[in-house]
């Protein structure tokens, strides 16, 4: 297990994952509560973080450390396409900020701690919010799972292999976000963000200078696209990859406030001002992402050649941990190792608590336990919390795990679906709520009928093409597969949410025209702009089920 | 279902609505400038060329870098204009 270890690594990262769980354990006192044994408390840390919290958590939970290692290995295999990242995080702050805030406000009032509280609430129906609970707990366990991934790369470059180490790094998590809940993550939060800071930052500057410059650098990237007999790679997008590029950032900037963990982090803040605020200053996060992302050109140039398996597959998420690796000395690789591993652990720990908190209110309180006492809530959230991450845990080590990076794929499109019911349910009620379920249940068919037609293909010198993979190849969907004679391809996403809107409409109307009996919306107008101070509904013993 | 209680009291707790709250809507002008980001980053033709580079970093990179001030500056402004 532990052959060719960089001794130095090793220590510099294990003492820092050490230091790491101790806080986490010792969270739980931090902002001390009455108790942990409510929701509100364990599942959104108070409902009180301010603004620095605020923007270490969802910072934290949003650029994880999957992403810090697959955007550069794509960039590095594709070029310019790896890089919709950056606009995938500038337009997201733009477009949700308003959103965010009725959200924030309506939840505020009502005690919501899930969308799907939300749903339930607005549309008066409990099939939908079911709907949207389970296709938010589906999306987000192949998230976790993919967090193991980021772990293993940065392991596998340590020298460190079998799957021990990764049991251990999951049960130590799983202990204190139990025992802590959100608080966790929070406080972890500031040691991950300003270690990748730290090293993003020496990175694009030594790197750049130990490689002579960034003319080398992207020169050595045009050479090896110049090379590949793949048309669609380059430093530039290809004529056909604009549309995919564009409505990529756009679906997927869509879709990541709609994942519960974003969710949660955006409910537990304590004002309206401190989600404005981070919506402003959160893009400092895309900065850095964006500067990662070169860091698979630098890798190019410096000539890294990704681990190949025992099975002969090549894990192109390993160049990162490699090119750090072979870049800096041991201790700085010990840190910038521990920074992606540290990195896997706090949007793991609130994606979890994301997911249990769906499962307690919506399943577990809706059709179990009708009269859950906030305690049994707690309690409920906690052993999910658990459920989730074994789960997560047994499908990278039982299952291929080409089947998390497939279905974490298949969780951004499905996730969007329910943009309709939560996003545009913040600001108009003239959908109908069974069209709603119509739209959801169309918008899931095209997107996996679209990602299972997409290929991937390997382009071989000879001008010949090989099928490496026949269904999920890629989230970019050919518009010839429609019949327009074409080339390009359009994000898979956004053609499952048009045909979702699109039914959601027509139904709406036909649903009207029958007079099909409306849901009870039990939210107010006024309750859309209620902030920090103004009372809480669910404070007051009034609602009755 | 959730429901209330027909007569389920005035939870205002008697102060005046108007001083209650200081929003009542999210509606401002400097929300349009929101949608600056958006025309500035989703239409890649705009910034799908080589150059001018910058420090030898291709245009394609360094504007979409530089976006982000675009994007951080109008949503600043739009913060503090509507701040509550």
């Amino acid at each position: 297990m532990f052959d060719d270890v960089n001794t130095t690594e090793m220590v510099v990262f294990t003492t820092l994952f050490v230091v790491v769980s101790a806080m986490g354990f010792l969270a739980a006192r931090w902002r001390k509560a009455e108790t942990l044994e409510h929701l509100d408390e364990w599942g959104l840390g108070g409902r009180s973080f301010g603004s620095w919290i605020t923007w270490f958590l969802i910072g934290g939970d949003l650029y994880t450390a999957y992403t810090f290692v697959a955007v550069p290995a794509l960039v590095f295999g594709a070029g310019a396409i790896g890089f919709f990242a950056v606009p995938y995080t500038i337009v997201v702050y733009p477009i949700v900020f308003l959103v965010l805030i009725r959200l924030w406000s309506i939840s505020h009032v009502h005690g919501f701690v899930t969308p799907a509280d939300f749903v339930r609430a607005r549309h008066g129906s409990s099939t939908l919010a079911l709907l949207v609970a389970v296709t938010g707990i589906v999306a987000t366990m192949p998230y976790i799972a993919l967090q193991l991934v980021g772990i293993e790369a940065v392991l596998k470059a340590m020298g460190v292999t079998g799957h021990i180490p990764i049991i251990v790094a999951f049960t130590i998590l799983a202990a204190y976000t139990y025992n802590s809940g959100l608080r966790a993550p929070a406080l972890i939060a500031f040691v991950k963000d300003t270690l990748i800071y730290i090293v993003i930052i020496v990175a694009v500057i030594v790197v750049p200078y130990k490689l002579g410059g960034w003319d080398e650098i992207f020169g050595a990237a045009e050479a090896k696209f110049a090379e590949s007999p793949n048309p669609g790679d380059g430093i530039l997008l290809a004529g056909p990859s604009q549309l995919q590029y564009a409505t990529l950032a756009f679906g997927s900037a869509l879709a990541l406030f709609l994942y519960p963990h974003s969710i949660t982090g955006v409910l537990a803040s304590r004002g309206r001002n401190v989600i404005k605020r981070n919506m402003a200053t959160l893009p400092a996060y895309s900065f850095i992402l964006g500067l990662l992302a070169l860091l698979g050109y630098m890798a190019i140039a410096a000539d890294v050649t990704p681990i190949t398996s025992d099975e002969g597959k090549v894990d192109s998420n390993t160049i990162v941990p490699l090119l750090f690796d072979q870049m800096f000395p041991s201790w700085f690789a010990g840190v910038a190792f521990a920074a992606i591993g540290i990195g896997a652990l706090v949007p793991a720990a609130i994606m979890s608590i994301a997911a249990a908190n769906l499962w307690t209110r919506n399943i577990y309180r809706e059709y179990i336990n009708r009269d859950a006492t906030p305690a049994q809530e707690a309690r409920s959230s906690k052993l999910a919390s658990l459920v989730v991450k074994v789960g997560a845990l047994l499908a990278i080590l039982g299952l291929d795990p080409q089947f998390s990076i497939d279905l974490q794929l298949i969780g951004g499109i499905i996730i969007l679906q329910t943009l309709p019911a939560v996003a545009l349910g913040l600001y108009t009620r003239w959908f109908h709520r069974w069209a709603l379920v119509a739209g959801w249940a169309a918008g899931m068919a095209v997107g996996f009928w679209t990602t299972y037609q997409i290929q991937q293909k390997v382009f071989n010198a000879d001008g010949s093409i090989t099928i490496a993979k026949e269904h999920f190849g890629g989230s970019g969907f050919p518009l010839s597969e429609l019949g327009f004679d074409t080339t390009t391809a359009i994000y898979a996403g956004f053609l499952a949410l048009l045909a979702n809107l699109v039914v959601c409409a027509l139904a709406t109307v036909a649903l009207r025209a029958a007079k099909a009996p409306d849901g009870v919306d039990v939210t107010k107008p006024d309750e859309y702009f209620a902030d920090e101070g103004d009372p809480r509904l669910h404070e007051i013993p009034e609602v009755v089920h | 279902m959730t429901t209330y209680e027909p007569d389920r009291p005035d939870r205002s707790g008697g102060v005046p609505d108007s001083t209650r709250r200081a929003a009542r809507s999210d509606h401002s002008p400097w929300n349009w400038l929101l949608l600056l980001p958006l025309v500035a980053t989703l239409y890649p033709p705009l910034y799908n060329r080589e150059g001018p580079t910058l420090f030898d970093i291709p245009f394609f990179y360094w504007y979409q870098l530089a976006a982000i001030a675009i994007g951080v500056t109008t949503t600043l402004l739009v913060f503090l204009k509507t701040r509550g």
